[in-house]
């Protein structure tokens, strides 16, 4: 589903990523694991563009999204991502900060097909409201499968940060995407909320949704992941399956930073 | 004191007797219709500025756009309002051969004068909401601009809110200078009274309290707005 070729990323003079091949298919859920500053967060935000890639390709569903020239925000839409800081909308409600994007998505789609006169045939046949309603129910369902349903018409400052991050995680699925990225989902909440989370992602990876995750919860990697990546000063030094990873690093790096995290 | 009751009797004369409270209304009318466009026409001018100045700037057409920008905010920061006056009414417009009246060039100049000002005030807003929102409107495949307008600049906005009070409050009172071309407001109405009656002393007060009863309405107004736009921000 997604091919990365090459990946390279600099920042000025900067070289943090230093070419990245990695190939994800449907249902992969993968670890990225390493110290800080080895280019973990930023590969994965390359993958959906947040950082323009300076080299290599990104295929994504057969086109490669690095290139500058392809609407990125079309692609986007197949990407969910989950931010360390969950980064709700704090100026809508729970509910609206579910619905906001299919909403206006669906809503342009629309206008494109009545522009076209043919809404029958592209089988936008929905009005605005109806749109609206739809969205409506299944942000009410979203809700309801995190236990959340009472809490549809709050601001994200009234939630926890266990809430605050189970919401991002619906949110994202609202758009029904091919992959979700998550930086970091748990380390900015308390050890108490980490679990919340962390279930809720186990239950995605049981579902099959493919999954690419940047990770410090190590046990949750084990567990969870079908494959690692090791990442160390912007290049893959070690990837393979989670049980033979944590049991038997294969080079020296992967060795000393098990050493220092388990 | 019985100076100052005569004086108060010869205002009252004028200002009632002989319809000088119509002037007044007209100029009062004036002053608002003046400051309220020139701030609706400043905030659309400075949020569209402020969007351009803090777009990303990999592509040429956001850099043009930025210095055009910048050089249009010098501009107006640069010169007096007054002088802004003078030279629309007297060099631009006639050389476009446009014609329109001392109150229309009025609203068109601190328009275009206060949106100088409201770009850098909107610039600050926008700063202060975490990037974190442009991030996650952008990851969920919003564009850049439907982000900036649904999310990052309502909460901008509510960031500015007492200093783009300010803004206006100072329009209000700025706009005390628009005789210069012609336009008249509640300064041109309370001379006018004044130089009728001989007596500018109570006229030139009254026009004070005015002055201050508008500015005070325009505060309690902010206030009220403030309130609530902080809904989001409540926990209960």
């Amino acid at each position: 589903m997604i091919d990365v070729i090459n990946l390279k990323k600099s920042f000025g003079q900067l070289e943090v990523l230093k070419g990245i091949d990695l190939t994800v298919k449907k249902g992969d859920i993968i670890a990225v694991i390493g110290p800080s500053g080895s280019g973990k967060s930023t590969f994965l935000r390359c993958l959906n563009c947040m950082e323009d890639p300076t080299g290599g390709q990104i295929i994504f569903n057969g086109v490669d999204i690095a290139d500058m020239s392809v609407d990125i925000n079309v692609h986007r839409r197949h990407i969910g991502m989950v931010f360390q800081h969950f980064n709700l909308f704090n100026n809508k409600t729970v509910k609206e900060n579910i619905m906001l994007a299919p909403v206006h998505v669906r809503c342009q789609e629309l206008r494109k097909a009545k522009r076209k006169k043919d809404a029958e045939k592209a089988g936008v046949n929905m009005t605005k409201k109806q749109i609206k309603e739809e969205a409506e129910r299944q942000a009410i369902d979203l809700l309801k499968r995190i236990g959340l349903e009472d809490k549809a018409d709050v601001y994200p400052s009234t939630l926890s940060g266990g809430q605050k991050q189970r919401v991002a995680i619906i949110r994202a699925l609202a758009m029904n995407p091919d992959v979700i990225l998550f930086d970091e989902p748990t380390s900015a909440l308390d050890p108490e909320m980490v679990g919340e989370v962390l279930d809720l992602m186990r239950a995605l990876a049981k579902e099959g949704m493919t999954m690419i995750v940047v990770t410090h919860e190590m046990g949750f990697a084990k567990e969870v992941a079908n494959r690692i990546l090791f990442m160390d000063d912007g290049q893959i030094v070690e990837s393979g399956d989670p049980k033979e990873f944590f049991a038997d690093p294969k080079t020296d790096r992967a060795k000393e930073f098990l050493s220092k995290v388990l | 004191m019985g100076n100052f009751d005569r004086k108060i009797e010869r205002f009252l004369e004028i200002f009632i007797d002989q319809r000088g409270y119509v002037t007044v209304l007209e100029g009062l009318q004036n002053t608002l219709l003046i400051a309220v466009l020139g701030l609706v026409i400043g905030i659309v001018i400075g949020t569209l500025i402020a969007s351009v100045r803090v777009m990303p700037k990999y592509k040429t057409l956001p850099r043009v756009l930025d210095k055009i920008c910048s050089f249009y905010v010098a501009m107006f920061r640069g010169t007096p309002i007054v002088v802004q006056l003078l030279v629309f009414y007297y060099v631009l417009l006639p050389l476009l051969g446009i014609r329109i009246t001392g109150v229309q060039v009025s609203i068109m100049v601190f328009g275009l004068n206060s949106g100088a000002y409201v770009s850098e005030i909107m610039r600050a807003g926008i700063l202060s909401v975490d990037p974190g929102q442009m991030e996650a409107g952008r990851a969920v495949g919003l564009s850049f601009l439907t982000t900036m307008v649904k999310i990052v600049i309502p909460q901008a906005v509510k960031n500015i809110l007492p200093t783009l009070g300010n803004e206006f409050i100072v329009l209000v009172k700025e706009t005390s200078v628009v005789s210069f071309v012609g336009a008249s407001d509640l300064y041109v109405a309370f001379s006018y009274i004044g130089s009728n009656s001989y007596e500018f002393m109570v006229p030139y007060l009254v026009m004070a309290i005015i002055y201050i009863v508008i500015v005070l309405i325009i505060s309690f107004g902010i206030k009220m707005m403030e309130r609530s736009l902080r809904k989001s921000d409540r926990r209960n």
